[in-house]
């Protein structure tokens, strides 16, 4: 039996040890305990030091609202820093190690900051170490970014898995005390759909921390009860280990902690699952979190909430103390008292800072010394309490203690009703934050709703449980009516006792005492958002859950204001902190975005290819052969392949959006700058299509495979907002036309086949029958053909410059397409190309392309300005005609060819004339794209340069500073290959 | 934020891109300064706002939705197309 | 008083009771040359630089609930002026270099720290875009880097290099970037501004304009009517609100930015990086938690608070791009309400009412902006005329065309 733990009593499990260790040190639990309470169990006081002084701290709380008793977690890749040790269930193996520490928890030599507490008062980083600014970054911040930070992260990649779900109810009860329990059980039993979560591995609340009874059974035993009945329930659903950490619009988020229980994840399960819950109703039944008391030397290990000490007690048959007194301003804290009473441990004493207390409350003591009207001044000791200075009608006395439990009132948890920009408001009464103004659909019941007594609690869930099963169209059978105590649970506000020696903190995570917030008051900090972020008051990772009510009321108090005036700040989720992996899910490494591939992926990969994220696709980009050393190699081979035979590219990631309709013709007249009305039958167009905003959008082709059979192509990446572009044409702007739509770009692989000899291909891909001579499929020519079991779609449409087709079958026959192309193909020694030589023809052709349709460039800019049509509206056109954007000096579209052949141009660098200084006032444009064209042997290079066209034949600087290149090239014409288009009928 | 489109029924906003303000409507041919406008101005109340989304991920329609900014409550939802044409 | 060393131990030998407030809480005087509407950064930068460059004092800062309380209390911290286009260039870089001298001149230590803003690209092109971007800085006499991929991994080792969907190639680095504490900023500013004789007053809601023959001469507001022989406006998150007070429209749209904040811990990630393959951008700060961000929401909002989904693509950026993160915890997030202009650039200039002037359409680039902004914005007051690093930033572009468009998508707010 470990030194504090008692002989019987508790919801542990006593037939099974755990063993696990902390910092080093082997120790023994059981399960059903959490870190903090085999700590506790073990009599351990000291488990961590606080942020700023490294002052020697211990637990103050069992559940989330934990300041102090963070750990790291576990070790190497999984090691978890700031775990709170009352949120960790003991599970064998357990590793957990105190942090913020050094050498040793024990002995940490930065806690002689705490000598130098008067100077490091709130703020005052703000008003020094500004002298010389250079040592800022060299040495003042070093050594302030070292003492700060909590724990460790491991630096290695997060080795577990995370997953999402969503699920979908009528009732959402988060808390799975009495309230929650008694909600859930109500609506369950109406037929509801109803989720039930709880941050516990244990249902019940507060029913597993107190000696009460409901339906004359202990408060375990009725929690288990309800449990089994719900679990019988299929239209509820139970989480356990799930914290709701956020309420958003119309969905709530929580997290469930699937295996952190366990010494590993087993293999193939997530470690925690992202929940997206969207109920129609919600019941906040989360309780509330007792109020510590800021007064002198309060941090010292020992101190703990009176609630906290109750459920060591009474759940875990651990004894906090031997010698605890209580110091409590609440009928409630008198509870605590019983049960060490009953655990054999009677009190030391009792300090109520109240002069009355009702005989019946004082009757829960037992035979304990009593000072009403008293309060604690001081709490002394070291790394363990020791004793506590008291002051009241009695006098001053010292009394020797080695714990205290403190008891200052409740907060409702009801942060998450704060989410949504509601404020709850001040209750003087409960002397409390109580629900205001709530969300449409949230109702909040028992301890959270300020109505602290069991039978309150029971009562609040049946009536709301109820309430919204009616809601959701049920009709639950009579509401029940739970029995239970009606417990006494007066406070007196006690916030602050003033006249201590020691230093009394709000927040104990970091260190802000009652002198940083009367110093933010002098400072003019008195707005409480400002106290806030001046003190860091609330901040911590507790998020302020026992300290916020204590700051805004020594505010108030300093400010001779009251504590509605004095505010409230809101509060953000998430309510409690979320793993960012589980926040990520299944997005992370390779699965971080889908990847889309093109029917003859396949296909490519077996021909070797070397494969390029374009968005998110994969395309071939170049296609390796035995003996080449670099990319240029094979790109060239394939270049000069297409350009003297034939050659085939994949080209199924364009975008394709099918239209048809009467109106089609009138609808991309308007969609598109040129006209597209007069398209005839078996013919394809280029065209442009801009922005309202008049700039470009995207360019393509559109075919006209029959009177009412359209099909438009867009580039790769804008696929997607093309198609929202015309639906948004279509549905807003004109309804009134007679057109569909819709994306065929997955519905279809496509081929370019380009090269001399591509029509020599494409014969013998069709066989005899099909005629695709010139004269049946003239350049700019569509048409469709039957291709083994399928039809094909053809277009004689070229990027290349060569004469060049597309075609393209449905995708299922994709990978089919590309063989025979190649099988078609092999006499005339057919070459697959990717998307590098692709680039480079089109370059060396003068076509732009995504870096010249940047968004930034309108239809001039791009050689294109013809396109635009003066006969018709269309989307774009008065904002393309306004006279900035038809300025010469604008960057326009040019070719650049150094002036040393072999000399490398590169994207991305800047045009400027000869004999100028590199500044910005000279600067006239940038290098858009850039290829090795084999056909010129040389690099060339398109750009956007001021006055281009005018400047052919000049020569200026290609300026690239980050690449350390510095160049000269003439402007030429962009069209470097075949600028009479002759090789398109070739 | 959950969008009651007329053909899926409420749906996540994330499978809906946003275009915003429903209320500028594109000018007559011609009107340079007014196309300007309708480009580039925006009453951008804070308050109930008629705002144009589309169910990329759904139906493809284009919504008329009425949100308010401050609080983003949806109190309506339609298909664009029904409204009256520019 | 001045903030020093000795003062703070004077401080402490006298139980820090004579502090004084950091800025006097002003009423309001009936007139003023100049009144500011919006105590936030940019707001109190402009009041501070008038004081201090124009001489010009007699100034009101007319702030509806407390000082900082809008976006430069609630952002990533980030400063940089790694711009591409040459309309925006000059006034981040003015913006860098005062906040390089800033804590002395303001005598307020805000903590500006240039540990360098890294962006990263993944593919050819996003190197090329980088490298132009790169280009332009350097020929504006800004210091640019572009980084290959070992470069990049000995800064950052902990990085997704060998099995991510978008693999890093490398980034651009600009090493006088980095991070400021953001809240001692607007601390910084007011008190450095009520020295020189600014009155700030909060709690304090303008309800109208006061007008004499189409010029606007002043204010009404919740404490009173107020003159001024100059009103000018730095209020993000309500520009269009108060531009309706005044009877004009503003291409502008209210937009709603998350961020984000881990628990503390030791330090880890020394400067800031940014995800080129998603919407993600980190740093550390000096207490250390990771601080961190990435799109917005993407739908008007003025509610200063977003949604599940974005949380969600955040992280997910995150965890592609560092997966050591995934067992820190996210602690809080809150949101911005950012003025998204329609390309993506900011405003400063006269409004189209006389005696109005205009300063917004920050977008989420405000922070960084705040010294520069205040700087240009104070110069066009007193001088009426622009100052020489905003002159491109006028309102009139958007009917002239000359927009100022880094991301080329056009008068879309949501997509900037």
């Amino acid at each position: 039996m470990t030194s504090h733990r008692l002989a019987s009593g508790g919801l542990i499990d006593r037939a099974t040890p755990i063993g696990f260790s902390f910092d080093g040190r082997p120790l023994t639990g059981h399960a059903g305990d959490t870190l903090a309470s085999a700590l506790v169990a073990n009599g351990i006081r000291l488990v961590g030091r606080s942020f700023k002084y490294h002052r020697p701290r211990g637990i103050v709380s069992a559940g989330p609202e934990e300041p102090n008793a963070l750990v790291e977690k576990g070790r190497g890749p999984r090691r978890e820093p700031n775990t709170r040790a009352t949120t960790i269930e003991l599970h064998p193996g357990l590793d957990a190690a105190s942090q913020n520490r050094w050498p040793s928890l024990a002995f940490d030599i930065q806690a002689i900051a705490q000598f130098a507490a008067p100077i490091l008062g709130a703020g005052f980083y703000y008003k020094t170490f500004m002298w010389p600014a250079a040592l800022w970054e060299r040495l003042y911040e070093p050594a302030i970014r070292r003492a700060a930070g909590l724990g460790r992260l491991s630096g290695a990649a997060d080795p577990d898995a995370y997953e999402k779900a969503h699920a979908f109810c009528d009732l959402l009860v988060i808390g799975a005390g009495p309230a929650g329990l008694a909600a859930a059980l109500t609506a369950g039993r109406a037929g509801a759909r109803v989720i039930l979560v709880d941050q516990d591995f244990r249902l019940g609340g507060r029913l597993l921390c107190e000696r009460v009874e409901v339906d004359a059974m202990p408060g375990p035993v009725w929690a288990g009860e309800v449990e089994a009945e719900l679990k019988s329930l299929s239209n509820v659903r139970i989480l356990t280990r799930t914290s709701a950490f956020g309420l958003y619009d119309g969905e709530v988020g929580a997290v469930e902690r699937l295996t952190d229980h366990l010494p590993v994840t087993p293999a193939g399960e997530a470690r925690q699952r992202l929940w997206t819950l969207v109920p129609k109703r919600i019941l906040l039944a989360a309780g509330a979190i007792e109020r510590p008391i800021v007064f002198g030397g309060n941090d010292r290990p020992g101190v703990m909430l009176a609630s906290a000490m109750r459920t060591y007690v009474e759940r875990y048959a651990a004894l906090p103390g031997r010698q605890v007194a209580l110091f409590t301003t609440t009928d409630d804290g008198w509870q605590t008292a019983a049960s060490f009473a009953r655990a054999g441990s009677p009190l030391a004493a009792i300090i109520d800072a109240r002069r009355e207390v009702p005989e019946a409350v004082r009757a829960l003591a037992g035979d304990v010394p009593v000072f009403l009207g008293a309060r604690v001044l001081d709490a002394i000791g070291g790394q363990s309490l020791r004793a506590i200075d008291i002051v009241g009608d009695h006098g001053r006395r010292r009394l020797a203690v080695d714990g205290l439990a403190v008891s200052g009132g409740f907060n409702p948890d009801l942060a998450l009703t704060t989410h949504l920009g509601h404020k709850p408001v001040w209750s003087d009464e409960r002397a409390a934050f109580i629900p205001g103004d709530l969300p449409a659909n949230v109702a909040v019941a028992g301890a959270a709703a300020g109505r602290f007594t069991l039978a309150a609690a029971l009562a609040d869930g049946a009536r709301l449980g109820a309430e919204a099963a009616r809601e959701a169209g049920h009709t639950p059978a009579e509401t029940p009516a739970f029995r239970a105590g009606d417990e006494p649970c007066a406070v007196a506000p006690l916030f602050h006792v003033e006249g201590g020696r020691g230093k009394a903190f709000v927040d104990l995570q970091n260190d802000v005492t009652d002198s940083d917030v009367a110093l933010a008051a002098r400072e003019g900090f008195v707005s409480v958002e400002h106290l806030k972020r001046y003190t860091t008051l609330g901040m911590a990772t507790d998020q302020g859950r026992t300290s916020s009510v204590n700051g805004l009321a020594i505010l108030a108090a300093l400010t001779g204001r009251t504590i509605p005036e004095t505010g409230t700040t809101r509060a953000r989720p998430p309510h409690v902190p979320v793993a960012i992996g589980a926040l990520a899910g299944l997005h992370r490494g390779r699965d971080f975005k889908p990847t889309r591939l093109t029917p003859a992926h396949g296909w490519a990969k077996e021909q070797g290819a070397i494969f390029v994220e374009s968005g998110p696709w994969l395309r071939a980009q170049w296609f390796p052969k035995a003996g080449e050393t670099d990319w240029l190699q094979s790109v060239t081979r394939e270049v000069e392949a297409v350009r003297a035979g034939v050659g085939i590219c994949d080209v199924s990631t364009l975008g394709k959006i099918a239209l048809s309709g009467p109106d089609v013709g009138t609808f991309l007249d308007r969609v598109y700058a040129n006209t597209f009305s007069t398209l005839p039958v078996g013919k394809v167009r280029y065209g442009l299509m801009l922005r309202e905003d008049g700039f470009v959008m995207d360019d393509g082709t559109t075919a006209r495979l029959g009177p009412d059979e359209w099909v438009m192509s867009t580039t790769t990446a804008n696929a997607g907002k093309v198609m929202q572009h015309l639906a948004f044409c279509h549905q807003v702007l004109w309804p009134e036309l007679d057109v569909q739509m819709v994306s065929v770009t997955e519905q279809w692989a496509q081929f370019a086949v380009a090269g001399p000899r591509s029509r020599d291909l494409l014969e013998a891909l069709f066989g005899p029958e099909a005629d695709v001579s010139d004269a049946a499929l003239p350049y700019l020519g569509c048409t469709t053909l039957a291709l083994g079991p399928t039809r094909a779609r053809l277009f004689r449409i070229s990027f290349s410059g060569e004469r060049a087709y597309e075609i393209a079958v449905p995708a299922g026959y994709g990978d089919a397409l590309a063989r025979a192309l190649m099988a078609a193909g092999r006499d005339l020694g057919v070459t697959p190309y990717g998307t590098e030589a692709l680039a480079v023809m089109r370059i060396e052709k003068g076509h732009v392309a995504g870096a010249e349709l940047n968004g930034q460039t309108v239809a001039r800019d791009l050689g294109l300005g013809r396109m635009l049509s003066k006969k018709k509206d269309y989307v774009g056109r008065l904002m393309a005609e306004r006279a900035a954007l038809n300025e010469a000096s604008r960057p326009t579209l040019v070719g650049l060819k150094p002036t040393v052949a072999g000399v490398r141009l590169r994207s991305g660098a800047h045009v400027l004339p000869l004999g100028v200084p590199p500044t910005a006032e000279h600067d006239q444009g940038y290098v858009t794209s850039t290829a090795y064209s084999p056909t010129l042997g040389s690099w060339i290079a398109l750009a956007l340069v001021a006055n281009g066209p005018a400047r052919h034949g000049e020569e200026v600087r290609i300026h690239d500073p980050v690449r350390s290149g510095d160049v000269v090239a003439t402007i030429v014409s962009p069209v470097f290959v075949d600028p009479e288009g002759a090789r398109l009928h070739g | 934020m959950r969008i009651p489109c007329p053909y899926c029924g409420p749906r996540d906003s994330s499978e809906f891109a946003y275009h915003g303000d429903a209320a500028p409507r594109r000018p007559a041919v011609g009107n340079a300064a007014a196309m300007a406008d309708y480009v580039y101005l925006r009453a951008n109340p804070a308050g109930p706002m008629e705002e144009l989304w589309y169910h990329a991920q759904g139906c493809r329609s284009w919504l008329v939705v009425t949100r308010d900014t401050r609080d983003h409550a949806i109190s309506n939802a339609r298909l664009a197309a029904t409204r009256s044409p520019a | 008083m001045r903030y020093s060393v000795v003062s703070l131990l004077a401080g402490a030998l006298t139980g820090n009771r004579r502090w004084t407030p950091a800025w006097r809480d002003a009423a309001p005087k009936p007139a003023y040359d100049v009144i500011v509407i919006g105590g936030g950064g940019h707001g109190l930068a402009t009041a501070y630089y008038l004081a201090r460059t124009h001489g010009i004092a007699n100034v009101a800062v007319l702030e509806r609930g407390w000082i900082g309380g809008g976006n430069v209390g609630r952002n990533t911290t980030i400063i940089r002026s790694n711009y591409l286009l040459p309309g925006n260039i000059p006034l981040y870089e003015l913006s860098l270099k005062l906040w390089e001298g800033l804590e002395q001149d303001i005598n307020y230590n805000a903590m500006v720290s240039q540990r360098g803003v890294l962006n990263l690209y993944h593919s050819d092109a996003q190197r090329d875009a980088y490298a132009r971007r790169g280009n332009a800085m350097r020929l504006h006499g800004i210091d640019a880097e572009l980084l290959d991929q070992g470069a990049v991994r000995r800064l950052y080792p902990f990085l997704d290099y060998d099995n991510a969907r978008f693999p890093i190639q490398g980034g651009l680095l600009q090493r006088r970037g980095g991070t400021v504490r953001h809240d001692a900023v607007a601390w910084g500013y007011a008190r450095a501004a009520s020295d020189r004789g600014v009155d700030i007053v909060q709690n304090c809601a303008v309800t109208g304009f006061l007008r004499e023959g189409g010029r606007i001469t002043g204010v009404e507001t919740t404490r009173g009517t107020i003159r001024a022989a100059k009103v000018a406006m730095a209020v993000a998150g309500s520009s269009s609100q108060v531009a309706d007070m005044a009877g004009f429209r503003l291409p502008i749209e209210s937009h709603v930015l998350q961020a984000f904040v881990s628990e503390g811990l030791k330090p880890i990630i020394p400067g800031v990086i940014t995800f080129g393959a998603g919407h993600f951008y980190i740093s550390q700060s000096d207490k250390g938690g990771l601080v961190f961000g990435g799109d917005i929401d993407g739908y008007n909002s003025y509610a200063q608070r977003g949604n599940l989904p974005v949380v969600e693509d955040v992280c997910e950026g995150g965890m592609a791009l560092m997966p050591a993160i995934g067992r820190a915890r996210m602690l809080r997030s809150w949101g911005g309400v950012m003025d998204m202009s329609m390309d993506g650039s900011p405003i400063i200039d006269h409004a189209p009412v006389e005696g109005l002037y205009l300063n917004t359409g920050w977008c989420y680039g405000g922070f960084k902006a705040i010294p520069g902004s205040g700087y240009a914005f104070a110069h066009l007051i007193a001088r009426d005329e622009p100052h020489p690093a905003a002159t491109a930033l006028r309102l009139d572009r958007f009917a002239l065309g000359r927009v100022i468009d880094e991301k080329g998508q056009g008068a879309q707010p949501n997509l900037h």
